[in-house]
């Protein structure tokens, strides 16, 4: 009889993380901005159809980079979820911070369960409020960890050259328009002096939740020439700055 | 709502594969869905509160569709102000009469279940789709029918794919009818048809046909007990929407209130409304 060889429980883990972490690092980053009106979310994503950015409930929105399948099931068990509450209860009883919770305990379960491999994915649950000190965003990764981001977020595969972007260039109270381009500009940020790539609006899956919507349901999708005509209307200066 | 014990969400929210929220309530929490209390004997209508005449008309643009606002059990007036007509998503309304407390639940249902499609979905279902919808939930509820809880909606939208405003009625038994050009249900629906039919004519405008709405209403009160005419003391008026292009649109109180104020001023001359041609 062979004695199984023995891992320890953190080198467990971190096989774990490491597996996912390769995963999620492959694929395009993700911005959240949060704007004057609201928070708007900005994806690099060739496919038209299969959305990375979709709309859970009145106020929240749900963004994901990953494995596809991984964070369609979320979506979709999200959009259940709000539903389930809004009909059971109220729909002002729909919160974000609840559904940041039920991600996280299910991420937290699967990543820790030896029965299944963890899920390649990483969350952003956004809440649109009465004002901007009131927006949420909360930033889950794939061990079910939940960080509360304030002005902007950033995930994905080439995240620190889009944080370090918006950290040089994000000030508060930007205009919808410069908040996309802000986005794009960011994603497109190869770092280190490298010209930025191009980025186009077929390029770009835009969303946001606008807390001036007249409707009951605050959450949007930008199409190709709104993003277009945001791009040319909240160029930056020359100098970035 | 039940949880896994890791607190992780179960197995129902995480199962690929159906769109309708209703089958996940099913599948998930069943005694949230209408229809799984029925009783064992028959209410008596006095007991609970039912509602009465909603009408609908199609116009050049869209579709209009109004409702009274009187509750009844038997012969007490429960409210007098109460709504039923709603939003069913942006490009389609339902009206209720019938039992009032199931008729809301299942237009709350209705909402959550066309609402739930479109965002899992991407995608709005036809309106054939949620007229069909309706119909099955109606369905569910025959056996509550059968005990004296019956729900009779009145369903209305504007296709998109036509770009014209359509009108549906159903049975008690989920049977689907489209009509054309008008319809009522509820207690005072014959009143109001008839009065409908003499005023209704091809290519009204949108304040031409709110007005033959009001009237059909005015018409329906007269006749019905149970239908709430123009409360004109507490300025109490018919809850009037529009669906359009531009989607659903709840008229202004203070247009309604106008509107019928115009109405009851040409009464007071001819109670009886306005005459039609003999010919």
């Amino acid at each position: 009889m062979t004695t199984p060889f023995y891992v320890s429980p953190e080198q467990l883990m971190r096989d774990r993380a490491d597996y996912a972490r390769k995963g999620i690092s492959r694929g395009r980053s993700l911005v959240a901005v949060q704007y004057a009106d609201g928070i708007v979310l900005v994806a690099e994503n060739l496919s038209p159809a299969l959305h990375k950015i979709s709309e859970i409930y009145d106020r929240i929105a749900f963004a994901a980079v990953g494995r596809y399948n991984e964070f369609e099931n979320l979506r979709i068990a999200g959009v259940r979820l709000a539903d389930l509450r809004g009909y059971s209860y109220d729909r002002r009883d729909v919160t974000g911070r609840g559904l940041a919770n039920a991600y996280a305990q299910t991420l937290g379960t699967i990543f820790s369960s030896g029965a299944e491999k963890p899920y390649e994915v990483e969350i952003f649950v956004a809440e649109v409020g009465g004002s901007p000190v009131e927006d949420e965003i909360y930033r889950l990764t794939y061990d079910g960890s939940v960080a509360d981001e304030h002005r902007f977020a950033v995930m994905g595969g080439s995240a620190e050259k889009a944080t370090a972007h918006l950290e040089a260039h994000y000030r508060d109270g930007l205009g919808l328009d410069e908040a996309v381009a802000l986005a794009v500009a960011a994603l497109a940020d190869e770092g280190d002096g490298t010209p930025a790539r191009e980025l186009g609006a077929e390029q770009i899956e835009a969303a946001l939740l606008d807390r001036t919507r007249p409707q009951q349901r605050k959450f949007r999708r930008l199409g190709d020439t709104a993003v277009t005509r945001a791009l040319r209307a909240g160029e930056p200066p020359a100098s970035g700055g | 709502m039940t949880s896994s014990p890791a607190g992780r969400l179960p197995e129902p929210f995480l199962v690929a594969g159906s769109s309708s929220f209703t089958d996940f309530l099913a599948n998930h929490a069943p005694e949230l869905l209408p229809g799984v209390r029925t009783p064992a004997v028959s209410i008596p209508p006095a007991a609970l509160p039912h509602g009465t005449t909603i009408v609908a008309a199609t116009f050049a643009e869209g579709v209009i569709m109004a409702g009274d606002r009187r509750a009844t059990m038997g012969n007490i007036i429960a409210q007098r102000d109460i709504e039923k007509v709603f939003p069913a998503d942006e490009y389609s309304c339902v009206g209720i009469a019938g039992s009032a407390g199931f008729a809301v639940e299942m237009v709350r249902l209705f909402q959550a279940e066309l609402e739930h499609y479109e965002k899992i979905e991407g995608t709005t279902l036809s309106l054939d789709g949620k007229a069909n919808r309706l119909s099955t939930m109606i369905r569910g509820n025959l056996a509550m029918a059968m005990q004296g809880l019956a729900v009779v909606p009145l369903f209305a939208g504007f296709d998109l794919e036509s770009g014209a405003g359509r009108i549906f009625s159903y049975d008690l038994a989920g049977g689907r009818y489209e009509e054309h050009s008008f319809h009522a249900v509820g207690s005072g629906s014959l009143f109001a048809r008839g009065s409908l039919k003499k005023l209704y004519r091809d290519g009204l405008d949108e304040r031409a046909c709110i007005t033959a709405t009001i009237q059909a209403l005015y018409d329906a009160a007269d006749d019905d007990s149970a239908t709430g005419g123009p409360d004109l003391t507490r300025r109490i008026f018919p809850v009037v929407v529009v669906v359009t292009d531009d989607g659903f649109r709840r008229i202004d109180d203070a247009e309604v209130a106008a509107v019928a104020d115009t109405v009851i001023e040409a009464r007071m001359a001819r109670p009886d409304g306005p005459a039609a041609p003999l010919i």
